[in-house]
C-alpha cells in the first residue's frame, strides 16, 4: 500500500439555502483548498467531483460544476455520483496505482433546489420499493423501531443522542444554524415525523461544499508541514433489499471495520455520518467504539446534511482534529443507500513521531 | 432593480417504463391474480418478493412458492402526516411484513385507524386493489387481522400464473427551485433589456457569455462586467429536420449554430434565420434580432434569432487559432 496523506481541507459554512448557483458555491472552497495545499492548481494531477444531477434537476450539471475546479483545458478528471467520501476512495485508489501523486476531491452538496422525499425514492429498487415512495425518514424509522423492539435503545436514548449532536453542532462554526430543543423533554413533545423519529431527530438538509487535497508520501513531505495520513480505507455494502438484512444492524460497517483491523482502544475521535440518532448507537456497536473515543465532535449530520458532501465533511472534521493536535488517530465514517446499506471507513493518523 | 440572483421553479417529469423480466414479471402476475409468490433458495429460505439470485452467495433461486396473504409486522413506522409522494393521503404505517411461508419480510403499507394499532408482532392480512394491472400496488396494502378471523391459508395448487405484463410505467415528477447564480443573473437581466452582458476573467481576460460564475481555466470568479454588441460569427452550425418540442412553430428544416459574439471567448447556441438554410456556413457574420420589449424576459429567448449581417465572412480558422492560443496561455 502506497502511503497517502491529506495535505489540505476546506469546507463552506452550511446554510439552509445558498442563493447562488452550484459553481459559485464550490468555487471559494476549491480556491481555499488549492491555496492551502501549497500546490499550483495545474500541479494537482487528478480531480474527482462528488455530486448528483438529481439534486440540480439538470442533466450534466456535474459537467458544468467542473468550471469551479478550473478543469479546462482537459485534466485527468472523474465524477462520482455518491458522497464525497466515496470520491476520496476513488482518488486514493488512483494514487495507489502510482499514476498520479496528487488529487483534488471536492463535493457539491447543494440540496436546496430539490426535495428529499421526491428524489431519494428514485435511488431505491424501482420495482418493489420506489412505487411506495418511502422517504429516507420513514426507512430510517423502520431501523430505529427494529432497534427499540430488540431493547438496543429506547426513545429517551434517541432524544439524548440527538440533543448531544445538536449541542456539538452549536459549537461548530461551520454548522447550519437551526432552532434546537432545550432538553429531552421538549424534544419528546415534538410530534413524530416518522415514528419513533421526530423532526429534530432528522439531520437538517442544507447546502454546503467541501474539498480535500491528497498527496503521495513524497509529495506530502515536500509541501506540507503536518500531513494527515490515511492509515486505511475500507468500504463494504449490504444487499439493497430491506428484507434481506437485519435493519437493527449494519453488517457492512462491521465487516469494513474488521478489514480495516480497527483498534477501538487507539481511536481518539470517530466522526460518524449519522442522519438519525439510532444510527450513532448502531454504528458505535458495529464498530466496537470504546467509551473514551469522542463521537462526532462536529455534531455529525445535525451540523447540516448537505447531500453528497456530508460524508466527506466527516473526513475533513476527522483530519482537522489531528491537525489541531486534539487527536492522534481518528476515524471518518460515511454511508450510502437506505438504512446504512453501504459504509465506508477512513482511518486517519498523525505524523509518526 | 433587484440584484438578487434569479430563482425559477422547474418541474422535471417523465415516465420511466420498467421491464419486469421473468422473475418479477411472474410475481406481479401473481399479484394481479391475488396471489403472492416467492422463490426458494438453495437452503430452503423463501424470498418474497422473489429475486433471481440469492443476495448472500449469488446462487440462483429455485422453485416458485405461493405464500399466505396473512403475515406478521416485523418493524413499522407511523406516518401521521403523509407527504405528497406517499401512497396514502391519510395517516398510515409503512411496515416490514413477513408473510406466513416466507423467510424475508417485504415493505408495504399497513392501514390502521391510529398509531397504537400498529405494532411489531401484529397479525395482518393482504388487501387487494380493485383494479389490478400487474404492479406492486395490485397489493393495496395490509390491514390488522380482526380478532377471531381465520388466518389459515391453502395454496390454490401447483399452477403458477403466467406473465401478465412485461412492463409498467413508473411516473416521476421532481420539483426544483433552480438558482441561476449571481453572474448569470446579471446576464439574464441584461437580455430583458436587449443587452448582452458578459463577465471577464480578471486573470486571463477571457470573456464569458453567458457567464456561469467561474473562469473554467483559472478557477477564479469572473468579476468584471462587459457589455457586448449583438454582432458575431457562426462558429459551427447544424440543420434541424426534426420537430423539437417548443420549436414546433418553426418551418423545417431550420438552422441553429454556435455564435461567438464579437469580444466574447465562449460561443452559445442560437437560432439562425433570415437566409436559406443551405446558405448557413461557418464564418457567416450575424447580428441579434431582439423580441419586442413586452415579449422579452430574463432568458435567451429574448433574442428572437440571429440573422446574417451582410458583412464579409470572418476567417473561422483564425478565430479557432486565437481561442487555442488563449487556452495554451
Amino acid at each position: 500500500v502506497r502511503e497517502v496523506a491529506i495535505i489540505a481541507t476546506a469546507m463552506a459554512k452550511n446554510v439552509r439555502v445558498y442563493a447562488g448557483n452550484e459553481i459559485e458555491l464550490l468555487l471559494p472552497v476549491v480556491q481555499e483548498v488549492v491555496a492551502a495545499s501549497g500546490l499550483p492548481r495545474r500541479r494537482i494531477q487528478f480531480t474527482t467531483l462528488a455530486s448528483s444531477d438529481f439534486w440540480a434537476g439538470q442533466a450534466f450539471a456535474f459537467v458544468r460544476a467542473l468550471d469551479a475546479a478550473g478543469a479546462y483545458p482537459v485534466l485527468d478528471d472523474s465524477h462520482v455520483d455518491m458522497d464525497g467520501a466515496f470520491a476520496l476512495y476513488e482518488a486514493w485508489v488512483r494514487l495507489q496505482t502510482g499514476e498520479v501523486d496528487s488529487a483534488l476531491v471536492y463535493a457539491l452538496g447543494k440540496s436546496s433546489a430539490g426535495r428529499l422525499h421526491e428524489i431519494a425514492p428514485l435511488g431505491l429498487d424501482p420495482y418493489v420499493l420506489a412505487p411506495l415512495a418511502p422517504d429516507p425518514h420513514s426507512l430510517a424509522a423502520l431501523s430505529a423501531r427494529a432497534m427499540i423492539d430488540r431493547g438496543l435503545c429506547d426513545e429517551r436514548a434517541l432524544a439524548e443522542v440527538t440533543l448531544a449532536n445538536l449541542r456539538r453542532a452549536r459549537d461548530n462554526p461551520l454548522a447550519l444554524e437551526v432552532d434546537r430543543p432545550q432538553d429531552a423533554d421538549t424534544l419528546q413533545k415534538q410530534p413524530f415525523l416518522a415514528a419513533p423519529l421526530r423532526a429534530a431527530d432528522c439531520a437538517p438538509v442544507c447546502d454546503g461544499a467541501v474539498a480535500v487535497v491528497l498527496a503521495s508520501a513524497e509529495l506530502a513531505r515536500e509541501v506540507c508541514e503536518r500531513p494527515v495520513w490515511i492509515r486505511g480505507i475500507e468500504q463494504r455494502v449490504d444487499p439493497h433489499g430491506l428484507g434481506h438484512r437485519p435493519l437493527h444492524e449494519a453488517p457492512s460497517a462491521r465487516l469494513a471495520a474488521q478489514k480495516l483491523a480497527l483498534d477501538p482502544a487507539a481511536l481518539d475521535v470517530a466522526e460518524l455520518m449519522c442522519l438519525y440518532p439510532h444510527e450513532q448507537l448502531l454504528l458505535a456497536r458495529e464498530l466496537g467504539l470504546a467509551p473514551h473515543t469522542r463521537v462526532s465532535p462536529s455534531g455529525s449530520g445535525w451540523a447540516g446534511h448537505a447531500l453528497m458532501a456530508t460524508g466527506l465533511s466527516r473526513v475533513v472534521e476527522a483530519a482537522r482534529a489531528i491537525e489541531r493536535d486534539e487527536a492522534r488517530l481518528t476515524l471518518a465514517h460515511a454511508s450510502a443507500g437506505p438504512c446504512l446499506q453501504q459504509n465506508i471507513l477512513t482511518l486517519l493518523g498523525a505524523d509518526h513521531g | 432593480v433587484s440584484t438578487e440572483p434569479l430563482v425559477e421553479p422547474w418541474t422535471l417529469a417523465f415516465p420511466y417504463t420498467r421491464s419486469t423480466g421473468a422473475t418479477l414479471g411472474r410475481f406481479f402476475a401473481g399479484l394481479a391474480a391475488q396471489r403472492i409468490l416467492g422463490r426458494r433458495a438453495v437452503d430452503g429460505r423463501v424470498f418474497v418478493p422473489p429475486l433471481e439470485h440469492d443476495p448472500r452467495d449469488g446462487s440462483p433461486l429455485g422453485d416458485w412458492v405461493e405464500v399466505s396473504p396473512y403475515g406478521t409486522v416485523e418493524t413499522h413506522t407511523w406516518i401521521a402526516e403523509p407527504l405528497s409522494t406517499h401512497p396514502r393521503t391519510t395517516p398510515f404505517a409503512f411496515a416490514m411484513v413477513r408473510l406466513d411461508g416466507a423467510d424475508t419480510p417485504l415493505l408495504h403499507v399497513v392501514d390502521a385507524p391510529e398509531r397504537e394499532a400498529v405494532f411489531t408482532g401484529l397479525r395482518v392480512r393482504a388487501r387487494w386493489a380493485e383494479e389490478r394491472t400487474g404492479h406492486l400496488r395490485d397489493l393495496a396494502g395490509f390491514e390488522p387481522l380482526p380478532p377471531g378471523a381465520s388466518d389459515t391459508f391453502t395454496p390454490e395448487g401447483e399452477s403458477m400464473p403466467e406473465l401478465a405484463s412485461r412492463s409498467f410505467v413508473y411516473p416521476m415528477a421532481l420539483h426544483y427551485d433552480v438558482r441561476a447564480g449571481h453572474a448569470l443573473s446579471v446576464h439574464l437581466r441584461g437580455l430583458s433589456e436587449a443587452r448582452f452582458l458578459g463577465r471577464r476573467c480578471p486573470r486571463c481576460a477571457r470573456v464569458y457569455v453567458p457567464p456561469l460564475g467561474a473562469c473554467s481555466v483559472c478557477s477564479i470568479a469572473v468579476s468584471e462586467d462587459v457589455e457586448l454588441a449583438g454582432s458575431g460569427t457562426v462558429i459551427t452550425f447544424c440543420i434541424v429536420n426534426l420537430a423539437v418540442r417548443g420549436q414546433e412553430h418553426l418551418e423545417r428544416p431550420f438552422a441553429c449554430g454556435n455564435v461567438l459574439l464579437d469580444g466574447a471567448d465562449t460561443p452559445f447556441l442560437a437560432l439562425l434565420q433570415g437566409c436559406a438554410v443551405k446558405e448557413v456556413r461557418a464564418g457567416m457574420r450575424v447580428r441579434a434580432v431582439w423580441r419586442e420589449p413586452a415579449e422579452r424576459g430574463p432568458s435567451l429567448s429574448s433574442v428572437r434569432h440571429f440573422e446574417p449581417s451582410g458583412e464579409p465572412d470572418a476567417d473561422v480558422s483564425e478565430l479557432v487559432r486565437r481561442r487555442k492560443e488563449l487556452h495554451r496561455a
